[in-house]
Parts: C-alpha cells; structure tokens; sequence
C-alpha cells in the first residue's frame, strides 16, 4: 500500500480541521523511497497545529532528505475525531507528505517534548499498527526513536523506547543512519533486532534502554548498568560545536493551515548560561552557541523572501543577548535589499527575560505591527528571584514596562512561577503587587492599561539544581493561585491566569519518574487519556487511579525531596553538568546566591564544555545593555526600551 | 487599479479553510512582488477582496480575488504574472485569468448571483439520479427546515434552483487539465442562487428521497447577472465602462468554455 489517501480522503469530510492532514506545505520535501534509503517518519506526538513549527522536526527533516541514503516524511497525531474513524475504518497513521502508512517506515522518530504527550507516543505508535512494547516488536517493525528535551530523562517511557537521542540530533542522525543502512541491507534477518540495538548503543549520543539492567532496593533505585561491555554506562549527550555549520531549517515549512508560532523563525544562538536554575532547557543546551550575524541576516533575508511571511522571530532562549541583535534587528526592519517582500516587517523575541534594548531599534520594532508585551519576572520578590538566579530587579521590570506603554502598548503579559524552593506566601502575594505597580504606571500613559498575570506551577526538572527539590502539592498550589486571586480581586486591569495544579502534578510524576512509570502510562493510554496537554482532555483521576493499581505513591514521586546521596533514575545520562556542580548551585540557591553568566565572567566548570573541549561560540566580548544579571544600564532611568518577549518555544534543541 | 483573478481549488487542497485561502493568497502576493495597496491604520492589511466563502471540503473552478494595487505601482504584464502566481500557489490552486477590472464595479460578494455547483455522486445509481433531478425540477415547492441562529426557519428551495440534471460522465478535457479533478461520476449538476440567501450546496441533496452524499462537490461558475444576462464575474467586469486593458487568457473563451465542463 503506497498512500492511505484514497481512504483517508473520505473520511475527511468529517472531521475538524482536515487540514492538518494533507501535507502540501511550501517547503514539503519529494521524497523518493528506494531499496537502500533509511525511511524515517518524524513524527510530533501532538496536533499539527503545535507539530509543525517545531524547529528540531524541521532541521532533521531537510538534514535527512539531503542524505542519499536517507528519507525523511513527517507525522503529526490525529485529534480524537480523526483517531476514531481512522480505527473504524482500519486506516493506519501516515505521513502527511506522501501519505504512507507510518508502518512501513524503519524509523519512527518522535519529538518528546512535554510529559503530558507521552500517551500520545504510545496512541501513534499504535496507529502505525506497531506493538508499543520494544519487547515485542521484530524484524518486521520500524524502530522507535525519540529525541528531545524529555529525553534527559526518558526512564518513564523505557519500556516503549527502542533508542533515545540525547542533544543535538544534527550530526548524530548520520551515525544512526549508518547503523540503520547496514541493517537494511542485509535484509534484517530474524533475530537480528537485538543486534541493531546494540550497535545503536555504542552511538555516541544514543541511549537504549533495553540495554541496561535496572535494581532497586524497596522503592528507592540502586543502579542502572549496562547489560554489555561494549555498552556505555553513561550515555553523554551530543553538542553541535558550531552552529554556523548548520544553517537550518533552510526551507523552513510554511503549512497552508494556521499553526503556532506563524511566521519565520530564525535561531540565532543554542544554549544559554544565565543560570535560572528552574530552567531546565538553559542547563541541557550548555554551552552558547552563536549564530554568526551575517549569516543570521543572510537566512531572514532568504526566508522572508521565499516563506512571504511579513513577521520573523530571532528565537533562543534569551535572544536579547545575541550579540549582533541590534543589527540584525536594524537590517530586517529597514528592508531586505532587492529581494524585499512588500510591506513592512516586523520582528519578535521569544524569550523569558527583561532585557532592553535602545530607544531607536524598539521604535523600529514596533513600527511594523504592534504585538502584546510579554516579561517573565518568575518570581514576586527580589530575594526568591536570587534564589532561581533570576536576577532581575523590580526598576528593571518597572523602566521596562513604563518604557514600553510610553512607546504605546497598551497590553502586557507577566509570567510566574508559584511552588519554588523556599518561596513564602509574601513572595507569592510580590506578584499582585507587581502586577498592580505596572498597571499603575501604564496610567501615566493611558486610561485603561491592562497586565495579564499568568501563574504555572513549578516542576523540578532532571539536570537542574532543584532536580533534588519535593514540589509543591496539588493544594499548596491551589491555596497560592487562591492567595492571589484574593487579592487581585480588587485590583482593576490586572485579569489572574492559572496553569492546572493536577497537570502541574503529573507532569511533576513523570519528570523525575524511572521505569515503574511504565504501567502507568501505559494504563492511561489504554483507558483514553491521550491529548492529556489539552484541558478538555486531561484526566488526573485517571493518573491517580493507575498509579494506585500500580502500587505506587504520586507524593514519593512528586513532592519528595532528593537526598545528595540518592541515585537519581537519569544519573546513567549525562548533559555534561557535573553532578556536584548541580548540588553546589542548589545550596546557593538556599542561601539566595546569585551566580553570573560565564560567558562574560571565568568559568565555573560546570562540564558543559569542559567535559566536552568546546567553549562558547559568543561574539560579544561584553554582556548586551539590559537590566538583567546585574550586569547592563540601569533601565529606569537609562532611556532603554524591550521589545516584543514572547513566551518560550524558543529555539528547540534539533532532535 | 484592480485586478481580478479567476483560481482553482481542486484535490487535497480542498481541505483548506476560506481564511487558509485568504492567508496563502496573501503570502504568494507578497513573495510574487505585487504591489498591493495596504489599508491606512493601526494594523495594515493588504487590500485585497474575496468572493463567495466555498466550505472546506468544497473544490472549485472558479474563485475569485480582486487585489487593489498601490496607486504609485506601474502595471504589471498580466499574462506572466498568472503563470508566475501559479507557479506559487500550492498544488491544486491554479490563476486561471486575470483581468483589470474597474475599481467601481461592485464587490464581487454582492455582484455573485448564481454559482453553478458539481457533485460527483460514485455511489447512486444513474437513472434514479436523473428521475430524481426531473422530479425536483417539476415540483412547486421544496420545502425545507433549517436552524437560523438557533430557530427553526421554514423555507422553499425551489426558487432558488435554477437548473439541475444528472451526467453520466464529463467532458474529457476537464480532466485532462486538471488530473485532480473528480472522475468518477454519475454526476448532478446544478445552478443554484446565491440571493437572496446562499443555498449550500448540500441543502440540495438534503430533498431528495434518498439522503444522499456527494463524495466530491465543485463549484464550476459563479455568475453575475447583469440586464437580465448571466455573466462570468469577470468578463462582467472588464465589460463596465472604464476598463484600460482588455481580458487576457480568458478572452479567447466562452463563459461556458471557461470551466471547461460538458456533458458528454
Ligand atoms: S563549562 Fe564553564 S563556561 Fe562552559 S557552560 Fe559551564 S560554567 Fe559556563
């Protein structure tokens, strides 16, 4: 069967959305399958909508069509309504490329970025018409593969995982495809299954699960060790040394649908070390990677001019501390030279900071169109905010939030985080009081200002200092989230947004979770609980249940604290942070220190690139304006201006 | 200065909404270099008009588009600029002519009288497809029920069925042109009105005795009527008083000719 169109295409009419089905993005590949081609099915585990745009997808999908041993198609799951009819009528998942089913592919490699997607691997995987145990797939069935932040901690999936990529997929993808090549060719005898998986092993960058032995003593781990000497017992991850050698995506996917983040997307640097220590993704990307300017302004020049998009985000994870962020912004705005598109352009940063940028290019920013504001303060008081490393002073936020309504926005956003380390209720109150201050000075500039207070809760992540921090319960988070409400009911202009607390929990299970989560996973597939990131969906009775039939306590996984002598279940992985280093940086945090980015100061070894010998790849000799770390001019009174500061999805780490 | 361009919806890209529509136009227009006016005001849009929303699912043979260009921007040749737009559209959106029409003429939201609609209908058995259509044709009234902001409204279709007939298959030039094109019939074709109100195609189907389900429906025309006379919206248009250039690629062509649909 070479395309379920034919099938698929009459059950289209009755679905929502159909367009997320049928491919025919500008920048869709041709792919031509033959006898010694790798096939791999990218596969998002998540609509189309949040799938496409997915950077790392992208990359490895051009990186694997250029290979001429390599194809590469893509697959995004299927809303429930499609799901259904798609069992009905016996239809298997496909590539929304050529339309195959994802069955006949050899690999299927998913994106694995959030927890709450998890039963949604397993539902694609079935789709496809594959066994979700590695145990029981055979020669017959594609591999399946994941890469991607979750990765760092991939034990909860061990059981349905036959490799995991650990970094930058960029470069290892070859060495996979070398593997998976040979396998091909010798026609994957039976039996031969193990073998592959073993040669896999030995991949740098690539971890298989089935390959190492887990024992435990009661419920605490003991060890995870290699089943083979050939075998590593610590898997480290992959970390692309120069970015400028991979200018991708260079045919970014423009889908004919409306998705996430609509617009051309150009990633300027990887990695970033200003040290928040709740984030996860500043930690694993270690170290900064810069794009080289010219080559930044060369790829939204091109993709301006073939995409027609009229917006471009220069995505990081802390864009305004690109060092050549001024002229790229500066050239984008003021035309792309003869192959300008018509009209203007405009520019947006994706990131968490408060940063600042000079008078002149925030006055050309917004000269094009006019976006809502978004700052990431995550944290209400100045003391909990050294306790992250989120060094950011309230006149930051204040000159910036002034400076931005005196240059006529109207609307902001400030983000939060609730249930950090050591946080009391006077910390979690600073954030009404926050918010009510900006209001109060978006009325020196206009009558009706409005600040949107979002509240996530916090989950401590693997490869962090707080990996070793219990979080807060599912009614501590409630009893914050009410705290505020309480006291913002008064306050006009400020509207109170909350993240669910029992999302916020099982995210919290899986995230430092090991191989016992299996089951449960498995458990809350098989009863229905796929889309779980979508409200309407999730389920947290159906979680609890599972883990109770499972024998296993949520509050263990949870809302435990790690002792420094406990075996972590990811401490057989390794994104090149030492271990002690972590620990180090967690008893500062108790003490409130704070720690400066080591780009622009000595090294404190944290084995990111001293593990590895590379070293930041950074422009810049000194640390960009901007009020944050300490380090830049003084925005209340300095005359700086932000930008547009967008919430995350910043630059992915391709894998 | 106006232009008005005639498109195809035809194949996967059927699945597409009216505002993905919108939004690729916009972008093709953008990468094409056309100058296209931008409205004044604290978000600028490009100025460019739609015709008839089609439903998604629906393909066509005749979208319509007119884009305004930028008072200051010299003409661009029409002919190279359709091939070019084609080139850009996605697989199964093709420029089929491309007129200057004048500014005035009404918008084409307003001016659409009629659309001529396609079902290809592999499942119904021909000649209780054409008693059926004869059937219709000859009753007085067709009623209908349908909801209208939450109200059950009574309605007769009848009026604003214009023709309807049964087709055993199509002309082979059809798809010859266009691969993507429905091929396996039989067929109903109709004209339905599109004032006062816009009968949706499937409300058609909803009157015969049989529920039936078109596998594929595809709007071959949309007509103006104009003094009495039906005409292809731009031809209609490049007919009113102060049209500078004469139509291309479609001149040579019948309005009929246009879709290129018979019987056979
Ligand atoms: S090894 Fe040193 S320079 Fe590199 S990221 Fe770690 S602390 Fe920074």
């Amino acid at each position: 069967m070479a395309s379920v169109w034919p099938q698929l295409e009459n059950l289209l009419d009755r679905v929502q959305k159909p367009a997320r089905y049928i491919g025919l993005e500008q920048g869709m590949q041709r792919p031509e399958h033959g006898p010694d081609t790798v096939s791999w099915l990218l596969t998002y585990p998540d609509t189309y909508e949040i799938g496409l745009p997915n950077a790392g997808l992208q990359i490895l999908y051009e990186i694997l069509n250029e290979r001429p041993d390599a194809v590469a198609e893509r697959s995004y799951a299927p809303w429930v309504d499609l799901e259904e009819l798609l069992r009905e009528g016996d239809v298997p998942l496909f590539s929304v490329d050529t339309h195959r089913p994802a069955g006949t592919f050899d690999v299927l490699a998913f994106n694995l970025s959030a927890e709450l997607t998890y039963t949604n691997l397993l539902n694609c995987v079935d789709l496809a018409g594959v066994p979700v145990h590695t145990a029981a797939r055979t020669e017959e069935h594609p591999l399946v593969l994941a890469g991607g932040h979750c990765t760092y901690n991939p034990e909860p999936m061990a059981d349905f995982l036959d490799a995991v990529v650990l970094g930058d997929g960029e470069e290892v993808v070859a060495e996979i495809c070398e593997v998976l090549g040979e396998w091909r060719r010798s026609g994957r005898p039976a039996g031969s299954r193990p073998d592959v998986l073993r040669r896999l092993a030995q991949v740098p960058g690539v971890y298989v699960p089935s390959m190492y032995d887990v024992t435990y003593d009661g419920e605490h781990l003991v060890s995870v060790t290699p089943r083979h000497p050939d075998v590593p017992a610590q898997v480290e991850k992959r970390t692309v040394a120069d970015l400028a050698e991979f200018p991708y995506p260079k045919q970014q996917l423009v889908p004919l649908t409306e998705v996430v983040h609509d617009r051309l997307n150009v990633e300027v640097f990887r990695g970033c070390t200003r040290g928040c220590r709740f984030c996860q993704a500043g930690m694993i990307t270690r170290p900064v990677r810069e794009r080289p300017t010219a080559q930044v302004e060369q790829m939204v020049r091109d993709g301006l001019a073939r995409t027609g998009y009229d917006e471009v985000a220069l995505t990081s994870l802390s864009s305004a501390d690109f060092s050549g962020i001024e002229s790229v912004v500066q050239s984008t705005v003021s035309g792309c030279g003869d192959q300008a598109p018509a009209g203007p352009v405009s520019v947006s940063l994706p990131s968490l900071r408060v940063d600042a940028f000079t008078v002149g290019v925030a006055a050309q920013i917004q000269r094009a169109r006019r976006t809502g504001l978004t700052f990431a303060p995550e944290a209400g008081s100045w003391r909990l905010r050294q306790v992250i490393n989120k060094l950011i002073r309230e006149e930051d936020l204040y000159g910036a939030v002034s400076s931005a309504y005196s240059q006529g926005w109207r609307r902001m956003k400030l983000y939060f985080l609730v249930g950090l380390p050591t946080e009391t209720d006077e910390d979690t109150l600073g954030i009404a009081e926050l918010a009510r201050n900006c209001v109060e000075l978006g009325r020196e500039h206009t009558a009706n200002p409005s600040v949107t207070v979002s509240v996530g809760g916090f989950v401590p992540k693997p490869f962090t200092p707080f990996q070793w921090f219990g979080q807060n319960t599912v009614a501590e988070l409630h009893r914050k989230v009410g705290l505020l409400r309480e006291d913002l009911r008064r306050s006009r202009g400020v509207q109170l947004k909350w993240h669910d607390p029992k999302a916020t929990l099982v995210e919290g299970i899986m995230s430092r979770g090991d191989r016992r989560l299996g089951p449960v996973i498995e458990q809350v597939w098989r009863r229905g609980g796929v889309f779980q990131e979508w409200s309407e969906h999730f389920d947290v009775d159906r979680w609890l249940t599972a883990m109770a039939d499972h024998g296993l306590s949520p509050d263990w996984y949870a809302y435990r604290h790690r002792t420094e002598d406990e075996v972590l279940p990811w401490d057989h992985l390794s994104a090149g942070l030492h271990k002690d280093f972590l620990w180090q940086d967690w008893r500062d945090a108790l003490d409130e220190l704070g720690l400066e980015d080591c780009r622009w100061t000595p090294c404190y070894d944290c084995g990111a690139c001293t593990g590895y010998g590379i070293e930041h790849v950074v422009a810049s000799a000194v640390p960009p304006a901007g009020g944050s770390q300490g380090t830049g001019q003084d925005l209340a009174t300095g005359g700086a201006v932000p930008v547009d500061l967008r919430r995350p999805m910043a630059a992915k780490a391709a894998s | 200065m106006r232009l008005r361009l005639r498109f195809t919806k035809l194949g996967k890209v059927r699945f597409i909404s009216h505002r993905d529509v919108a939004r690729v136009w916009e972008r093709v227009l953008r990468r094409a270099g056309v100058p296209v006016a931008i409205t004044e005001g604290f978000s600028p849009r490009p100025k460019v008009h739609f015709g008839l929303a089609l439903s998604t699912g629906h393909e066509s043979l005749g979208e319509y588009l007119d884009v305004d260009l930028h008072p200051d921007a010299t003409a661009p040749a029409l002919e190279p600029l359709a091939e070019q737009l084609s080139d850009l559209l996605p697989p199964g959106m093709e420029v089929e002519a491309i007129a200057e029409v004048d500014r005035r003429a009404t918008s084409l939201q307003q001016a659409v009288t009629s659309c001529t609609w396609l079902y290809a209908l592999p499942d119904a058995e021909p000649g209780w497809l054409s008693e059926q259509a004869d059937r219709l044709l000859g009753a007085d009234e067709l009623p209908v029920t349908r909801t209208r902001k939450g109200k059950t409204v009574h309605d007769d279709l009848r009026p604003a069925v214009v023709s309807l007939e049964a087709l055993e298959r199509l002309d082979i030039r059809t798809t010859d042109r266009h691969p993507e094109f429905p091929s396996q019939g039989p067929f109903l074709r109709t004209e339905l009105s599109t004032q006062p109100r816009g009968v949706r195609p499937q409300e058609l189907l909803d009157v015969f005795d049989r529920p039936l389900r078109a596998q594929r429906t595809v709007r071959l025309h949309q007509w103006i009527t104009l003094d009495g006379a039906r005409h292809e919206p731009l031809l209609a248009a490049t007919r009113a008083p102060h049209v500078t250039g004469p139509p291309t690629l479609a001149a040579a062509e019948t309005a009929e000719d246009i879709a290129g649909v018979r019987a056979s």
